[in-house]
């Protein structure tokens, strides 16, 4: 699928910084991307790379103190047409497009539902404060929403209570949840991490079917990259509060150009191929040595440096700037030719 | 000691093909761990007097054998009864049904006393290595408290034990006087694996060991430990519900779904020529990591149903595509449909 459609999210260097008794962490430090119109954007990161307070820095949903939006925009045209900075945007704005222009949905489906409401009012609640509903009403679209996420006898369920339902019916709620009032934009972070394979395939297939229904645009947060490229059009791999790579989907699985996606990507095992053969030696995963950095104390220059088998001194001295290589392609490293070399020759 | 190298030795295969019951035998010559009609039932009590109103089955009729030095694979969706049935394995909850020889020993008829030296031989590392670690003790502690239980490696021995522990795992000496909290993820599984190995065990439960970790850590931990294994010749049951991850490391894989052995057979066998609807949908939902592979994936219709009140017949039949009437009649048994390969379905015109 093609997207040519116009930017509907545009994040413009944004800093989310948290003081804390050891210091200021800088969990998003300088993130630039966009999503366009009825466009997947996955990003993707292991813990502490920035990619969850990306997106509750979009939603305005960091508790401040201790965090801070230090800088940067976010630039977002909600159903009205109207472009607005959400960073900016008062409170009680802020509180309009939530939930009605961008939606949420999150890893831990037993934990984001309330527990003492009933499934419909809580489906109910979005609709009746955005859309200016009934009661009745807004019970009528949840029930509604409940069928459109494929959820069997809605009319009864919509009157049941979240502990009545599996976790992957409980997802399929939340998602009925974030849909109930048409967002332009979805913000998934982790939606399917806590559940099982065959209920992720289950999830996928709803919100790829209803992303094709609504036409809206998917922010996909994943460290899965089995799920991002299932998911994704568009990918952004965060580290270290930084964007080291963006790309379109085939080009980040087949060309990367920053080692840490390539280190990435050699590190899952793949089903099939690697399977073990008896009588052979066992083939062993390319792990990546070391850990993730410690957000208190980065390396002065790339973040990636202690880990990364093509350093070399300049690593060190400065975080490199994102490199165009071109077709939209960016990539955070001085050596990204020589990786462009390789592939080159990796494909003749 | 060195790792059985597997052979398909014919012989092998006929002994369990002519023995009635006995299912999935190993691949290496010598047996270390023989699960015979594993159970493990949950009471559910209710009413005035609680009373027993119904029994969670969370394990039902589970058996397989381990051969010495194999790495076997226990896969399963939550539900499936994987972890129950490790942890039953050695006792961490009591079985209520079935045996569990270790070495020819019914280990489930043992007394405390009497299960405290097969303790020495059988080892877990858990899931979760935030959780499985006091945060009170120093990993000196930790490490040393299973030598200290068993009265191994004595005074300052036992300081030089852990040290060479800790740099088998790929931590350094200094790290012992530290707590727990000073520690990432994957070196905190480290620490696990560190304390698992401390009494020299034979046979390790690796309950979801790299689950919790980021996957840039997780290919570490699995190679750690694939090169573990094979350096003291140890035989894992690693469970996991991740396919793609077991099949790194296993000689053969063992299929659970609702307390149910489905299929067991050698890791790429059971990848490439699965027999069973279960093994096929579980390896067909796992998502691909190539963007330009599209493939029609089956998609299992519902949730796993409850075992407090499993199906009749086959567990598996309410989301079968396959299913037939008298698969609501009959509880399949584990057959052999191939070399080394078990499964629980009535149907052969499948797959």
């Amino acid at each position: 699928m093609t997207h040519q459609g116009e930017v509907l999210l545009a994040v413009n260097g944004l800093k989310t910084y948290f003081n804390t008794d050891d210091g200021v962490v800088k969990s998003v430090d300088g993130v630039t991307f966009h999503i366009k119109k009825g466009e997947t954007l996955a990003v993707v990161g292991e813990s502490g790379s920035g990619k969850s307070v990306t997106s509750l820095s979009i939603m305005r949903l960091i508790p401040m103190p201790p965090g801070e939006i230090k800088d940067g925009e976010i630039l977002f045209t909600g159903k009205d047409g109207v472009q607005r900075n959400l960073v900016t945007l008062p409170e009680a704005e802020m509180r309009r497009i939530r939930g009605n222009d961008i939606s949420m949905i999150f890893q831990e489906p037993m934990t984001s539902l309330n527990p003492v409401y009933t499934i419909g009012d809580q489906i109910g609640e979005a609709v009746m404060l955005h859309q200016g509903k009934t009661k009745r009403e807004s019970l009528e679209v949840a029930t509604e929403m409940l069928r459109l996420v494929g959820i069997p006898a809605p009319e009864k369920r919509v009157n049941e209570y979240p502990h009545q339902m599996s976790g992957g019916m409980r997802q399929r709620v939340m998602i009925a949840m974030a849909l109930s009032c048409n967002p332009a934009l979805l913000i998934a972070d982790e939606p399917t991490t806590a559940l099982d394979v065959t209920i992720q395939a289950q999830i996928l297939d709803l919100m790829r079917k209803l992303q094709q229904e609504i036409g809206m645009s998917i922010l996909f947060i994943t460290h899965n990259l089995g799920v991002v490229a299932e998911m994704a059009d568009r990918v952004v791999v965060m580290y270290g509060g930084r964007v080291v790579e963006e790309g379109d989907v085939v080009e980040i699985f087949k060309a990367p150009r920053h080692p840490y996606t390539m280190g990435l990507l050699n590190s899952i095992p793949r089903a099939g191929d690697a399977a073990h053969v008896p009588g052979q030696p066992k083939q062993r995963l390319e792990a990546i040595p070391g850990n993730v950095p410690n957000p208190l104390n980065l390396p002065p220059g790339c973040p990636f440096e202690p880990r990364c088998k093509f350093a070399v001194e300049a690593c060190s001295e400065a975080v490199p700037p994102l490199f165009d290589t071109g077709g939209g392609h960016m990539a955070r490293c001085i050596r990204w030719q020589e990786f462009e070399q390789a592939q080159v020759e990796v494909n003749a | 000691m060195t790792r059985t190298v597997i052979t398909a030795d014919p012989g092998d295969v006929s002994v369990a093909a002519q023995t009635p019951g006995v299912v999935a035998a190993p691949q290496t010559a010598e047996t270390l761990l023989e699960v015979n009609n594993l159970e493990k039932y949950f009471p559910i009590r209710g009413g005035l007097l609680s009373r027993v109103v119904g029994n969670v089955k969370a394990v039902n009729d589970v058996s397989f054998k381990l051969g010495r030095g194999e790495v076997v694979g226990l896969v399963g969706e939550s539900g499936s009864g994987k972890t129950t049935a490790g942890r039953a394995i050695l006792r961490l909850i009591e079985p209520t049904g079935g045996q569990v020889l270790f070495n020819g020993t019914d280990i489930t008829r043992l007394s405390k006393g009497q299960m405290r030296d097969y303790r020495r031989e059988m080892q877990i590392i858990f899931q979760d290595p935030f959780a499985s670690l006091n945060p009170r003790m120093t990993v000196s502690d930790i490490i040393g408290e299973a030598m200290q239980i068993h009265n191994l490696h004595p005074g300052k021995d036992r300081v030089d034990r852990i040290a060479e522990l800790l740099a088998k795992v790929g931590l350094r000496p200094e790290h012992m006087r530290r707590y727990p909290h000073e520690f990432s993820g994957g070196q905190r599984q480290r620490i696990g694996i560190a304390r698992a190995l401390a009494v020299n065990p034979s046979f390790i439960v690796a309950d979801e060991p790299v689950s919790a970790l980021d996957v840039s850590i997780q290919a570490q931990v699995v190679n750690l430990l694939q090169d573990l294994q094979e350096e003291l010749g140890l035989t894992v049951l690693f469970i996991a519900h991740d396919l793609a991850v077991v099949e790194y490391i296993c000689d053969r894989i063992i299929v659970m779904y609702l307390g149910r052995v489905m299929e067991i057979a050698p890791s790429r066998e059971l990848n490439t020529n699965p027999k069973h609807p279960y093994t096929e949908a579980l390896l067909s939902a796992a998502p691909v990591p190539d963007p330009t592979v599209k493939r029609q994936r089956i998609i299992l219709e519902g949730d796993i149903p409850s075992p407090i009140n499993p199906p009749s017949g086959c567990v598996f039949r309410t989301r079968c595509r396959y299913a037939i009437d008298d698969c609501a009649k009959i509880i399949p048994e584990l057959r052999e449909v191939g070399p080394q390969h078990f499964k629980a379905c009535i149907r052969d015109d499948i797959l």
